[in-house]
């Protein structure tokens, strides 16, 4: 099944389990189903008090989200795109992820926060951006980035249940992204990474439609004789330190790609975590493939310009072989 | 216009002179330099913590500000408790992770202190949809200043709140200052009630120093809330004893303003009411002043002689503890 059928399976799955469980975000409901289709379908099956337009009104969404998760709810909210989070700011940064702490262990704050991430569609600077780091700098915030559908499913469930807020990020261009699915109902535990492909020679690590990438390099530089080992760390906090630094014990390379802006990436703060823990393993330097540090281009030549790409990751790859 | 029991009026004493002389206390202590960073004191807005939460049980919400201390001592935040996170001590209603700024103690119904003006807007909406949802009859009062009407959440909020007819009561504290600005110069009309008309919101303007009026529309409000009418807004407008926060003497007020303010006392005025209609005496109204001093009194010692927190304490709370 979509990565898209599988959110939405799993969605469905927790709004059947709980009836805490309530989503509201722009569209979400009846006329639209979401901008992107997640929750086609929702309102005739939970009800509009359930699967909630809201206005649009970033800030209330996301704080209302808290508000509801401090008093005996689990809600999911959505801000319908990712650029648009920055509207939303204060409750994410300030309210969210810090209540928690700063009230001293009192209250805990179920919330999950779900919107989209990425270009690739021509939409421009307004909707196509990649703002994983700023959330992964917020203490108190859990950041999960699934990029296949068996994983979204398990990874949904399992942030509705978390005790603390969960920005749950999805890519635009990962909705339509088939995989085998289990039937049966699973959860994904936080804070462990997948091994997406096995290899000996370098590691790659990468996010989003990235890893789509990466994978399709790795089978084709494969065919000439280089072993690449993808790993997909699913969710950015708590980050799997462990079967990162394990590649890069076993392979001695490391290869970071993402479709962030370069500068303060969650590249970055990877590539730092690696150097500090296993220096001594590594057998040429770290490489980071991200986007440039520009806003993102509408037309179609400027945005593939922008958007790394298997080439770029090839290339790379291939600089440390 | 309602009928006010004895009780209420002896409540709406009690809670009025509790934050007055919590907030005295502090201010004295505050004086002594035991309290660390700044401070936002309730002094000569107690009439209006004391009216609303006088209206609301228990099992309600409040939502509460920077300058907050008020609003939670009168919604039943354990006194000492609450001394002690101004202090930053372990006891703390917070561990000394909240300060003045973030005193809050769930148990006694109050969802968060923020520093942030305007930020608790969005986060009642949220309370009051939860109570919706869960079928509950609770209600959600939400403080904030006139300042904060100015900020786009106040949009958001009320609207949220009218379209789905949530349990919510905005409570405007209109002192006519955000910090030094007065809201002459950044409000047009001058009347954060009319804000609230514009969102199909009953809104109301009511003595803020008065805590028996602010009582009775918080009373009706709640009764509309509990009764799934909707949100109400009350602007209460009142005014600050002393300056916005640690070191402002407040001398961007003009003197006849203050002299004018300052003559209607909140403690005196409900004073006076509860004698005139009999529900104290004198003598009790001396009784309850003593105990509450008393109370206060020790709430301070207790917070003075609490311990600080360990330094590693900083590390906890960030997330839920697994199992
Ligand atoms: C969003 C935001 N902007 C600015 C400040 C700094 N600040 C703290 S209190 C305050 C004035 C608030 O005025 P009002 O809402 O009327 O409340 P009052 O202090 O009068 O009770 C300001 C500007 C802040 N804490 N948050």
């Amino acid at each position: 099944m979509t990565y898209r059928e599988a959110l939405r399976e799993g969605l469905r799955e927790e709004l059947q389990r709980d009836e805490r469980v309530f989503m509201m975000g722009e569209d979400i409901g009846k006329n639209w189903g979401g901008a992107f289709k997640v929750t086609k379908g929702f309102v005739e099956e939970f009800g509009e008090e359930r699967i909630r337009d809201t206005p649009i009104s970033e800030n209330t969404i996301a704080g209302a989200g808290v508000g509801a998760a401090i008093t005996g709810m689990r809600p999911v909210a959505e801000i319908m795109f990712g650029d648009l989070i920055t509207l939303a700011m204060d409750q994410i940064c300030n309210q969210a992820a810090k209540m928690r702490y700063m009230f001293g262990g009192q209250t805990s704050v179920p919330l999950v926060l779900r919107t989209v991430f990425g270009g690739g569609k021509n939409i421009a600077s307004h909707h196509s951006q990649s703002l994983q780091a700023w959330f992964m700098h917020t203490p108190g915030l859990k950041v999960a980035v699934p990029a296949f559908a068996s994983d979204v499913k398990g990874l949904i469930k399992t942030a509705i249940r978390d005790p603390d807020p969960v920005m749950f990020f999805e890519h635009k261009l990962v909705y339509d992204k088939k995989e085998d699915v289990p039937d049966d109902e699973y959860l994904i535990p936080f804070g462990e990474a997948k091994i997406r492909r096995a290899g000996e020679d370098v590691t790659v690590w990468a996010t989003f439609r990235m890893l789509h990438q990466a994978i399709e390099v790795a089978d084709e530089l494969a065919k000439e004789g280089i072993s690449v080992e993808v790993i997909d760390p699913r969710t950015l906090v708590p980050l799997d330190k462990k079967t990162l630094i394990d590649s890069v014990v076993k392979t001695g390379r490391l290869v970071l790609v993402t479709e962030e802006t370069k500068t303060g990436a969650t590249t970055a703060e990877i590539s730092a975590l690696v150097q500090e823990e296993a220096f001594d393993w590594l057998d040429a330097p770290i490489k980071r493939v991200n986007a440039p540090d520009t806003p993102i281009p509408f037309s179609p030549t400027l945005e593939d310009y922008f958007i790394p790409d298997k080439k770029q990751i090839s290339n790379t790859i291939k600089s440390i072989v | 216009m309602m009928d006010v029991t004895k009780e209420t009026l002896e409540d709406l004493y009690t809670q009025t002179l509790k934050v007055r002389l919590f907030e005295e206390k502090v201010w004295e202590v505050f004086g002594r330099n035991l309290i660390p960073g700044t401070l936002h004191l309730y002094l000569g807005e107690e009439a209006v913590a004391a009216g609303v939460s006088t209206a609301l049980r228990e099992s309600d919400w409040i939502q509460s500000t920077h300058r907050g201390h008020g609003h939670v001592v009168a919604k039943g935040a354990d006194m000492k408790r609450a001394f002690a996170e101004l202090l930053g001590k372990k006891t703390g209603s917070c561990k000394g992770k909240g300060g003045s700024m973030h005193i809050t103690e769930f148990e006694a119904g109050i969802l968060g202190a923020t520093g942030v003006v305007a930020s608790g807007l969005p986060i009642a909406v949220g309370a009051a949809l939860s109570a919706q949802l869960r079928g509950t009859d609770e209600v959600v009062a939400c403080f904030f200043g006139d300042g904060a009407s100015n900020n786009g959440t106040f949009c958001e909020s009320l609207n949220m709140s009218a379209i789905w007819k949530l349990p919510v009561i905005w409570v405007v504290e209109n002192n006519f200052y955000a910090m030094g600005t007065p809201i002459k110069q950044m409000c047009p009309s001058q009347s954060i009630a009319r804000r609230g008309e514009a969102y199909c919101i009953p809104s109301q303007v009511v003595d803020g120093n008065n805590a028996l009026k602010v009582y009775k529309a918080a009373a009706e409000a709640v009764e509309r809330a509990r009764n799934g009418e909707g949100p109400s807004l009350i602007e209460c407008q009142t005014y600050r004893k002393k300056g916005h926060s640690r070191f402002d003497p407040a001398d961007y007020r003009p003197e006849e303003e203050e002299e004018e303010w300052l003559s209607r006392d909140p403690v005196e005025i409900i004073t006076n009411l509860a004698i005139e209609q009999k529900a104290l005496s004198k003598k009790k109204a001396e009784n309850i002043r003593k105990q509450l001093q008393e109370q206060v009194d020790e709430a301070a010692e207790f917070a003075i002689n609490s311990e600080h927190p360990e330094p590693e304490e900083a590390l906890e709370d960030v997330f839920a503890e697994v199992a």
